[in-house]
């Protein structure tokens, strides 16, 4: 099949990107988009032009490392990373346009390349159980109630792309977060830390420059992990329960 | 040289607990005059740092991703195996180190498998702790399954994501030191080479993969966690990024590089659909305990989907039951690899002529529709996204692809190469899996070495070398070593010749398929050195890296990386010419019994082939560490 691409080209975090087009003529239904990206970077690099950059790295959709805006969606048509999304999917002689995400806390690295490390800072904030390595219980010793286990599981199956930021108009992280704040809310392990922990990351969130969420829901119809915007409401309770209460949990408040 | 694996004195299931109080201690105090470097972020690396910055010692982390919990552990499905004995099913430690053992073919250490075996009960308590969701019971316990033949139910898992729920657990501790300032995190920076200065590994030299800067790191002991080598295929379930790079500027530098040809194929994965194929997918095995693997009696070339249903039973041949009646389609990995390469070599592949069908349509009839769908919806999910093809209508083909590699770098007991300061942790090093893995142990061996290895015996070394023996970044071995590495890239950039990277590295991976694959010929291998030999001379002449170095380079860190592969695959080649015999992963056309099932030389070949780097285009050294068994009977498998 023949494919017209509509290619985001930017040099470098400071320099002014622009759309290329390029031509596919030989892509396969059966192709990945990434394996159509890498067979055009081949033609490219023959040709004396330098390959398209784009992150990747599993390839079997839960690294979360692949991006890409494609026709308007984050990872594409379909509900699943770009890295699962297939040619198939596109109709002969298509133009198709891919960009970077677009958000302020994700600055454009190069091409498709943007920086997620605010993820990471966010998740630094409390995104975890304080405890050491050893000197733990016996694994069976509390047990948990299999809908529980199991609502915490669909909360933690978040793989960190960034999608719902991508997709969302106001640039929000809540689902992000909310993930992940929801699977502690949600486990006996995460209780001793609960507020603090929903205080500090949306701390983190805000400071990031994350927008605010006004419940357009594009964040849950995107996420190719389909996590739901559920989270999204335990974790304003779980926060504005922490910010009432917080005198309770010493000094901690919204962190040091 | 004599290579000693340090393996304490006396009875096996006192060793380590032995060997940890015979360990020196660093005093609390003095841990925060102690600098460690680890490299890579996977469960192993991951876990490591996140224990080490816990008992206060002051570490740099290191991964080439964008983010540590990228890192390709994440990608494993089944679960991790502990010998818990939940199930009250008569497993037990003693039983997981047997089994692992005996899986491994003979080819691993006794005294390191049973420690695993022992740390594997605490990795679970460790995860649980931490938040990991495994799968429960209603009851609220934790729920176990029997995973690839085994005869327990000792695996746990949280769906077919249970690396992903690992790897964010041991993440989640590795974030909390990062903020505790710990831990310094240096995320898109990948290593380039170790330093070693008066025989200790002394510290690193790695590249910023965004503005190109090359760097370097001093520390006390240098930890590597960078996982195998799977992509000198090519071809692999491996993440696209996940390369030997690291491991072998270790083994350049003086690391001995253990048993490089044991690689692990896995029978259940989708088949390549074409030239373009970048990766493969790799389906979880549980599949094998309900789908019925067969090919047709007669070659029937393209048959595939609804076409293949109308075969009636007495023109299909399901091969694993004919020939393994007692295991079935349930046989070891590697036999049931191999199997599929004989059936499709005779011509009998089905789609594109590489590929078995798995059949569910039996199990189906037998337990329904709904049933299976609950059981592996989302496999067939994948399946059908990946191929367009709808697998409740017709059989699933599958064809093996490379999963995992056993070699690695060689390591005593204490994860220690024969580099002092020099560690080798998870898949990165040789140990535990001998010449074959079995399911669900990739797991429980990186948090294993991680979390409860590691931070007792790198202390060892600390507290015998003391905080002062330290060596400064200004020391002339960092000059020198850096400016290696900018001679390394600006040669790559001004090559400009005529073929991309990636035409290399799919050359590479298909000489490696074809000959140092599932099976492999004195004959075959001895060509494969020839044209791996060529490669390396064509890629030096030839290859096509656009850009500079001292900006984002994908092409130039793919290029990178190639050259060492290739390198990687001759001395995988040297190993195995060198092993005469069939053990594992490893299947010697010239060992195979009248039957044409793997033949073992105990007598021969119980050792641990570990390589010594002697020089540009100079053969390697092998030095053998002869593997002592005193406490299992070397028997042959047979799953008939």
């Amino acid at each position: 099949m023949k494919i017209k691409l509509k290619v985001w080209r930017q040099k470098g975090p400071n320099a002014k990107g622009e759309f290329k087009t390029y031509n596919v003529d030989h892509a396969s239904p059966d192709m990945s988009f990434l394996e159509m990206i890498d067979v055009l970077n081949g033609e490219l690099i023959r040709k004396g032009e330098e390959a398209i950059a784009f992150d990747h790295d599993c390839r079997e959709g839960i690294c979360g490392m692949c991006s890409l805006y494609i026709n308007g969606h984050p990872h594409g048509p379909l509900q699943t990373t770009t890295c699962q999304l297939h040619m198939r999917t596109f109709k002969d002689g298509e133009t198709i346009t891919v960009e970077p995400w677009r958000a302020q806390a994700f600055p454009v690295i190069k091409d498709l390349v943007v920086d997620r490390s605010a993820f990471d800072r966010i998740q630094q904030a409390g995104g975890y159980v304080n405890v050491n390595t050893g000197g733990v219980p016996d694994a069976n010793e509390i047990p948990i109630p299999k809908k529980i286990a199991d609502e915490a599981f669909d909360a933690a199956t978040c793989i960190g792309c960034g999608a719902c930021v991508a997709a969302c108009k106001n640039a929000s992280a809540m689902l992000f977060v909310s993930a992940k704040i929801s699977q502690f809310a949600l486990l006996p392990q995460g209780q001793v830390e609960r507020k603090e922990r929903a205080e500090k990351m949306v701390a983190q969130m805000d400071a990031e420059g994350f927008g605010s969420c006004t419940n357009t829901y594009a964040c849950e119809a995107e996420c190719p992990k389909g996590i739901k915007v559920a989270n999204i409401a335990r974790m304003n309770r779980e926060y504005l329960g922490a910010m009432l209460t917080s005198y309770e949990v010493g000094s901690g408040g919204g962190g040091e | 040289m004599n290579l000693d694996s340090k393996i304490p004195e006396g009875p096996l299931a006192e060793k380590w607990t032995k060997h940890k109080f015979n360990l020196k201690l660093v005093n609390p105090a003095n841990k925060r005059k102690y600098e460690v470097i680890v490299v890579g972020t996977g469960l192993a690396g991951a876990s490591a740092a996140a224990s080490l910055g816990e008992l206060g010692y002051n570490v740099k982390a290191f991964c080439f991703q964008d983010s540590p919990r990228r890192a390709h552990s994440i990608a494993a499905q089944g679960g991790i195996n502990a010998a818990k004995n939940y199930q009250n099913d008569g497993d037990s430690i003693y039983r997981l180190f047997y089994d692992t053992i005996k899986g491994g073919d003979y080819r691993a250490r006794e005294g390191n498998v049973y420690r695993l075996a022992e740390s594997s009960v605490s990795i679970i308590d460790q995860c649980v702790a931490q938040g990991v969701p495994f799968a429960r019971e209603y009851g609220g316990l934790l729920a176990n399954r029997s995973f690839g033949g085994a005869q327990v139910s000792r695996t746990f898992y949280a769906r077919g994501q249970t690396g992903q729920q690992l790897l964010l657990g041991a993440y989640g501790a590795l974030n909390r030191q990062i903020a505790n300032g710990k831990v310094k995190m240096y995320s898109r920076t990948e290593m380039l080479d170790v330093v070693i200065v008066d025989g200790k590994a002394r510290g690193i030299i790695t590249r910023d993969l965004l503005t190109g800067k090359i760097e370097s790191h001093s520390a006390h002991a240098v930890l590597l966690c960078t996982g195998g080598y799977g992509n000198v295929f090519y071809l692999s379930t491996n993440a696209k990024g996940s390369n030997v790079t690291a491991a072998w500027r270790a083994h350049k530098r003086g690391a001995f590089f253990g048993n490089p040809c044991f690689t692990q194929i896995h029978p259940t994965c989708i088949p390549v659909s074409g030239d373009h194929q970048s990766k493969l997918t790799l389906m979880s095995e549980s599949l094998r305990n309900d789908g019925r693997v067969w090919v047709p009696k007669k070659p029937m070339p393209g048959l595939k989907g609804a076409d293949a249903m109308k075969v009636p039973e007495a023109d299909r041949d399901y091969f694993l039951e004919r020939k393994y009646p007692s295991f079935g389609n349930l046989v070891p990995r590697d036999v049931a690899s191999r199997n599929a390469k004989i059936v499709c070599d005779e011509g009998r592949g089905v789609g594109s002529g590489l590929a078995v069908f798995l059949d569910f349509t039996d199990a189906i009839k037998r337990d329904g529709e709904a049933t299976i769908r609950a059981k592996y919806g989302n496999l067939f999910d994948m399946y059908a996204q990946i191929t367009g093809d709808n697998p409740y209508k017709g059989p699933m083909m599958i064809y093996p692809a490379v999963h995992y590699t056993m070699g690695g770098l060689w390591v005593d007991y204490n994860l220690m190469t024969n580099v002092p300061g020099l560690y080798a942790l998870g898949e990165a090093n040789f140990s535990d899996h001998g010449a074959n893995r079995l399911g669900a142990s990739a797991l429980m061996q990186g948090l294993a070495d991680g979390y409860f290895v590691i931070p007792y015996t790198v202390g060892d070394y600390l507290a015998n070398i003391g905080w002062a023996d330290k060596v400064s970044t200004d020391h002339p071995a960092f000059k020198e070593a850096i400016q290696q590495s900018i001679d390394r890239m600006n040669k790559l950039i001004n090559i400009k010749g005529k073929k991309t990277v990636d035409e290399f590295h799919r050359q590479l991976g298909l000489t490696m398929w074809e000959y140092c694959g599932m099976s492999r010929s004195e004959q075959g291998l001895k060509k494969a050195k020839q044209i791996i030999q060529d490669i390396k001379k064509e890629f030096w002449t030839n290859v096509n890296v656009l850009g500079t170095a001292n900006e984002l380079n994908q092409e130039l860190e793919k290029a990178n990386r190639v050259a060492d592969f290739i390198e990687l695959g001759e001395l995988m080649v040297d190993d195995a010419l060198d092993r005469k015999e069939s053990c594992g992963g490893h299947f010697r056309e010239e060992s195979q019994t009248p039957e044409g099932e793997a033949l073992r030389k105990d007598d021969e070949y119980a050792y641990v082939a570990a390589w010594e780097y002697k020089g540009e285009n100079q053969p390697e050294q092998l030095h053998k560490e002869e593997l002592k068994f005193e406490n299992v009977k070397l028997t042959q498998r047979s799953y008939k």
